[in-house]
């Protein structure tokens, strides 16, 4: 595979410039992601987690790290989107660089940081190692059930890839019992035609803390990038985390996300996923529930159009008894756009007491939009209470005419019920401004998809 | 106002509608009753500009425009209203949305300005408060887990912000217990106007003791086959719908 051998190059040629080259910890994170690459490779659809998602396209791309187009330094000129514009800790990303010019952390609370990975590694390989390596890997075991060979195939090549060029990402650590009032933003821009970004994001939530991340991915005149983007997540006992991710880069993006998070006794792990941007676009959100009382809400909103995809993957794992998971996810297919959902939920056999629900919904707008949608139950456990629902369907005739009937013209009516459709999703996240952000990122999306302006804003009356 | 000439219309390529026949002053109030399946439901249809059914033949005129060539939307700005018997739950869109979309649709519709938030929620709460609806019930999802009470309340609400100059009130008093009858029926009667005119389609007499018809005509088998007063109704009542023949007959 061509591909691979200019990687090999391009390995050989970037590593040894990376910041903290030489530095025992990570040269040895980076080897092992690139031996991770080059065992796993690129995944294909032979590879059961992506039978319906095939990277083809990525033959063509640019794995290298975009080198910056910009004068990152001088260039603020950028319209950063924010969850609460000057009230949040942010970070910034231009063409996968961290930008600290567009960049701005008030002063935070004593236990709490918030740093950019290569200011990390800079100031300290050592310690930029040891935190990067208290978070797992993503596991290709996806169940119990997985045959000979469970740590080939998923998504270990593409982790694999981001671990040999770990430089740019961000660190977020909240201390024991602290609560971060102002949300945290991490925001990758796009400018560049083309290129490559591997960022590792790492959010560490200790005992009893609270914290609100917004993950922006948008592009300012970017192209044909590729995001090969792994987070790794920490909820310790009795925290609570909050997270949201916005996709919205541009129609000819690559978007490739895996989320491997653990959450500990009693603590909360929230996330969201809107995706509206990339020609392909794929998260993939591995919770593990490994203490007592553990919960999590996982959802998800898309709209895709045109022939471009979208990719909806999550394991919910049950490791623990007396958890609870709720996860739905919702989307808008149309022209001859494409969407795939694979919810897999496992209940392991000491999670006992387990509260699972899964719900997927696919709204489509024309007859070549497709949904390929894989919900999975594993249980082990006997006394689970575990539901999951998929439904594929149009926009509801009855409600259009009953709109219509009232004098709101075709396409409003359409809009209304789209927006209605995917506001169900946003319901779903709990932090306020979280959730209106969201809203109004579907909405736009729709005025741009309909060209009609909805106004959903239910709060006409006052709260 | 209303002028129906010989309207012909059928859905799946049967005739439902076989030659109706009705004009309509302004303020006045018309009853249409008929067995299941005579097509009262269908007309009510036809003349809202729902999808599916074809006009084979005839002609309707509202207020001197030809209606049968409007969208459903535009039929709703010129002025007609359809009570539907069973009005759509809409989850996820509330209905001071729903409303403010419409209410505004119309009015562009005549060339009055919009409603801002303010304006507009000053008048739903006062035409609320008059069917006896709370700001809950007109902050929540449109008919989403309303009893059937509270759905055709919803309806009249509508109909009393869009001020049409033409409702049909299909089966109104389908699902609806005496006392929500009452509460409906009174809602009604509030927006009975010398400008206003409806046409009310039930089965039974039972509604209109409530609304009082100018009109009663028996539609049977796609055709209008006796007209009269108010007194038909109940006549209608004691003796049934058999006199008026068979499908075959008709």
């Amino acid at each position: 595979m061509a591909a691979i051998a200019t990687l090999k190059d391009l390995y050989e040629t970037l590593s040894p410039g990376l910041p903290g080259a030489g530095a025992a910890g990570l040269d040895r994170l980076r080897a092992d992601g690139y031996a991770r690459f080059l065992a796993d490779g690129i995944p294909t659809p032979k590879v059961e987690g992506w039978k319906y998602t095939n990277l083809r396209d990525l033959a063509g791309v640019s794995l290298a790290p975009a080198q910056g187009t910009v004068d990152t330094a001088a260039n603020t000129d950028f319209d950063v989107p924010s969850v609460a514009p000057g009230e949040t800790h942010r970070l910034v990303f231009v063409d996968g660089a961290f930008n600290a010019a567009l960049s701005a952390v008030g002063p935070l609370p004593q236990g709490v940081t918030l740093d950019s990975l290569r200011d990390l590694i800079e100031a300290s390989p050592a310690y930029a190692a040891e935190v990067l390596d208290r978070f797992p890997a993503p596991k290709a075991d996806t169940g119990l059930r997985v045959g000979p060979n469970p740590g080939r195939g998923q998504s270990g090549g593409l982790v694999g890839l981001n671990g040999a060029f770990l430089a740019e990402g961000a660190v977020l650590t909240v201390g024991e019992g602290v609560k971060l009032a102002q949300p945290v933003e991490i925001v990758f821009i796009a400018t560049a035609a083309d290129g490559a970004w591997h960022p590792r994001l790492l959010i560490d939530v200790a005992a009893g803390a609270e914290v609100t991340v917004a993950e922006h991915h948008v592009a300012r005149g970017g192209g044909a990038t590729f995001a090969n983007i792994v987070s790794g997540v920490r909820v310790g006992e009795g925290a609570i985390l909050r997270h949201a991710k916005f996709q919205e880069e541009a129609e000819t993006a690559l978007h490739l996300a895996s989320v491997t998070a653990t959450v500990a006794a009693s603590a909360t792990y929230e996330t969201f996923v809107l995706t509206t941007g990339g020609r392909l676009a794929r998260t993939d959100v591995q919770v593990r529930l490994e203490g007592s009382g553990a919960s999590t809400r996982v959802s998800g909103a898309y709209g895709v159009d045109g022939s471009r995809h979208a990719d909806f993957t999550s394991l919910i794992d049950h490791v623990a008894a007396n958890c609870t998971s709720r996860e739905v996810v919702k989307g808008v297919i149309d022209g001859r756009g494409r969407a795939v959902f694979q919810g897999k939920i496992i209940v392991r056999p000491d999670a006992q007491k387990t509260d699972g629900h899964q719900l997927n919904r696919a709204l489509l707008l024309s007859d070549t939009a497709e949904i390929d949608a894989k919900p999975e139950l594993e249980i082990y456990a006997d006394d689970v209470k575990c539901s999951h629902g998929a439904t594929a369907g149009e926009l509801d005739e009855e409600a259009l005419f009953y709109l219509r009937a009232r004098g709101i013209p075709a396409d409003t009516a359409r809009a209304l019920l789209i927006a209605a459709f995917l506001d169900e999703v946003a319901e779903e996240i709990g932090d306020k401004r979280l959730r209106g952000y969201a809203m109004a990122r579907i909405q736009e999306r729709i005025g741009r998809l309909t060209g009609i302006t909805v106004d959903t804003d239910a709060t006409v009356l006052g709260e | 106002m209303l002028e129906i000439k010989n309207l012909h219309a059928t859905i799946d390529g049967k005739e439902i509608l076989k030659g109706i026949n009705l004009t309509i002053n302004p303020g006045e109030v018309h009853a249409i009753m008929g067995p299941n399946g005579s097509g009262k439901s269908t007309l009510s249809y036809v003349l809202s500009g729902r999808d599916g059914y074809e006009v084979t033949e005839g002609s309707v005129t509202f207020q001197g425009k030809d209606l049968l060539a409007m969208e459903a939307e535009e039929r709703a700005a010129e002025g007609v209203f359809l009570a539907f018997q069973y009005p759509v739950e809409i989850p996820g869109v509330s209905n001071t949305t729903f409303l403010k979309t419409a209410l505004n649709a119309v009015r562009k519709h005549k060339g009055l300005p919009e409603l801002d938030a303010m304006q507009f929620l000053k008048l739903i709460r006062a035409k609320a408060k008059a069917l006896n609806m709370n700001d809950d019930m007109i902050k929540r999802a449109v008919n989403v887990g309303f009893s059937g009470g509270e759905k055709k309340r919803n309806d009249i609400l509508q109909m009393a912000m869009l001020e049409p100059g033409f409702a049909i009130l299909d089966e109104t008093d389908s699902g609806l217990d005496i006392d929500a009858l009452k509460l409906v029926a009174d809602g009604v009667n509030s927006l009975r106007s010398p400008e206003r005119s409806m046409l009310v389609i039930t089965h039974y007499q039972r509604l209109l003791s409530y609304i009082v018809p100018d009109h009663v005509h028996v539609l049977a088998y796609g055709k209008i086959v006796r007209s009269g007063g108010k007194e038909l109704a109940l006549e209608l009542e004691a003796k049934g719908y058999a006199e008026f023949g068979s499908p075959e007959a008709a």
